[in-house]
């Protein structure tokens, strides 16, 4: 069995008003895709600052494998500083880990035409388009060269069809840089598009109630969403859902 | 065009009625002077109101130097350090809800009774510091929480925190408290001149009393149109310097 990148065992987090997630027990190979699925309020994105190590847990392990700088996060909003260019947004990271200002923007300026923006590096977050800084905000994360990359619901602000777009970016990225991925959305045929594992979880305080395996390339092919196989997979994960929050209600 | 007509248009009638009302009524000029006579002491003494309004102006702008150097720096420091801020916020609160007349009679006696004017900068300073203080706070405090995050896991020192996050979010904010300040600024200066004037500082404010003293009511008046254009002048300069240079913060 091939060591975790970043796993959480017997993981429990309480807030003032509550048990918010747990007891979850959860790890990610190298390279794997898993998706996250579950009701607004369940702890994903608790789940998900955990791995980051933005977050402790009151009770449980952690373990990471990927180091600081080799862990990114893409929230839900861009999360651009206003106050930078697009390319300055994407050097920060490297700059802030010490690397000098002009080998920082020349991998900002690649990260940037990897994800479709090279004709708008000076261009500020305000001049963005929502999809575009959310490249951005892509670019900025894979800059690093990440072992673990944790998004969370990096698409839910965007439109159907720049969203379906920016998954098959992503999915690409992924296959030529090999990251492990942690993808939080509440929505099924994304994660079942973007996942080749989808764990699903119960309304709050969150648990796994279980997972299903997604067959196929990580780079989905052109109609993967009408197969049969794509459709048996979403069907799974609704019902393993649909019961997780009846049990609960 | 119409929208800028309207104002001129009602202006011209109020002012109409005004005069017209005035000598109708032989209302007796020390009482109520008509405009034209309001527009004749003008044009006898506008250079005199003119330096006047150069130096409420004067002053109020050093003030405003003053008190954006000091706010600056206090609110850097609290902002770095929660038990200073737990410290200071009560004096700072005690401070600011005492009116400025109220310790006008101090700050004159520590300025030298021989320098109203230094009484005069240092009481529209203290008007001027307190909204420059709580922008620069609220702004070095407003830093979005997920960007804040992203720099924990970039492990950012606590100066590269400062210097690329904190300040630079705080600039809205800022510039925001600068604008507040200067009209603030003005007002405290001439409410200062009122209280701790002489002779020595010779703004706006010693004209209107000076005018009052001997009953020149359109004197009074002319320096009052004086003082609300330098106003009106001052609001509009620092709402177009607020909006160009929060543009380019923005970067539109």
């Amino acid at each position: 069995m091939t060591p975790s990148i970043a796993s959480l065992s017997g993981v429990e987090v309480d807030y003032d008003r509550g048990r918010a997630l747990g007891p979850v027990d959860l790890a990610l190979a190298p390279g794997e895709i898993v998706a996250l699925v579950g009701p607004s309020g369940c702890g994903k994105s608790t789940a998900l600052r955990l791995l980051a190590g933005l977050e402790q847990p009151t009770r449980g392990t952690v373990v990471r494998a990927a180091g600081k700088g080799e862990t990114s996060v893409v929230f839900q909003a861009p999360t651009l500083a206003p106050w930078l260019s697009a390319r300055d947004n994407v050097a920060l990271p490297l700059e802030l880990s010490g690397l000098a200002k002009k080998d920082a923007l020349a991998a900002a300026d690649e990260a940037l035409r990897k994800v479709g923006l090279g004709a708008a590096l000076a261009a500020r977050p305000a001049q963005l388009s929502g999809g575009m800084a959310m490249r951005a905000s892509l670019a900025r994360a894979l800059v690093t060269r990440p072992r673990l990359l944790l998004l969370d619901e990096p698409f839910a602000a965007l439109d159907e069809i720049t969203r379906r777009a920016l998954a098959d970016d992503v999915l690409a990225l992924a296959d030529e840089l090999k990251p492990a991925i942690v993808f939080v959305t509440h929505n099924v045929e994304e994660a079942v598009y973007m996942a080749g594992r989808v764990v699903v979880m119960t309304p709050g305080p969150g648990r796994i109630a279980g997972e299903i395996a997604i067959p196929g390339p990580i780079v989905r092919p052109p109609g993967f969403r009408t197969t049969e196989a794509f459709r048996a997979a979403a069907e799974a994960v609704s019902n393993l859902l649909a019961r997780a929050t009846e049990r609960a209600a | 065009m119409k929208r800028l007509l309207a104002p001129l248009i009602l202006i011209a009638v109020l002012l109409g009625g005004w005069e017209l009302a005035c000598r109708a009524l032989s209302v007796p000029p020390y009482l109520l002077p008509p405009p034209s006579a309001i527009a004749a002491a003008f044009v006898q003494s506008w250079p005199l109101l003119l330096a006047s309004a150069w130096a409420t102006l004067s002053t109020a702008l050093l003030a405003l130097v003053i008190a954006s150097v000091c706010a600056c720096a206090l609110a850097l420091a609290v902002s770095l350090n929660s038990l200073l801020e737990d410290a200071v916020r009560p004096i700072a609160v005690t401070l600011q809800v005492t009116p400025l007349v109220a310790i006008a009679p101090l700050v004159t006696i520590w300025a030298g009774i021989d320098h109203p004017e230094r009484a005069v900068i240092g009481l529209a300073a203290v008007v001027a510091f307190f909204p420059i203080f709580s922008g620069a706070l609220t702004g070095l405090k407003a830093v979005d929480p997920d960007l804040a995050r992203l720099f924990d896991l970039y492990g950012a020192t606590p100066l590269q925190r400062l210097v690329r996050l904190r300040l630079p979010s705080a600039v809205p904010a800022l510039l925001e408290g600068h604008k507040v300040a200067t009209g603030l600024a003005v007002i405290g200066a001439v409410v200062a001149e009122f209280v701790a004037g002489s002779g020595g500082a010779q703004g706006l404010a010693w004209r209107i009393l000076e005018a009052y003293n001997r009953l020149q009511t359109a004197k009074v008046f002319a320096a009052l149109v004086t003082l609300a254009v330098l106003g009106v002048v001052l609001h509009a300069l620092m709402e177009r310097i607020e909006r160009r240079l929060l543009d380019s913060w923005k970067g539109r």
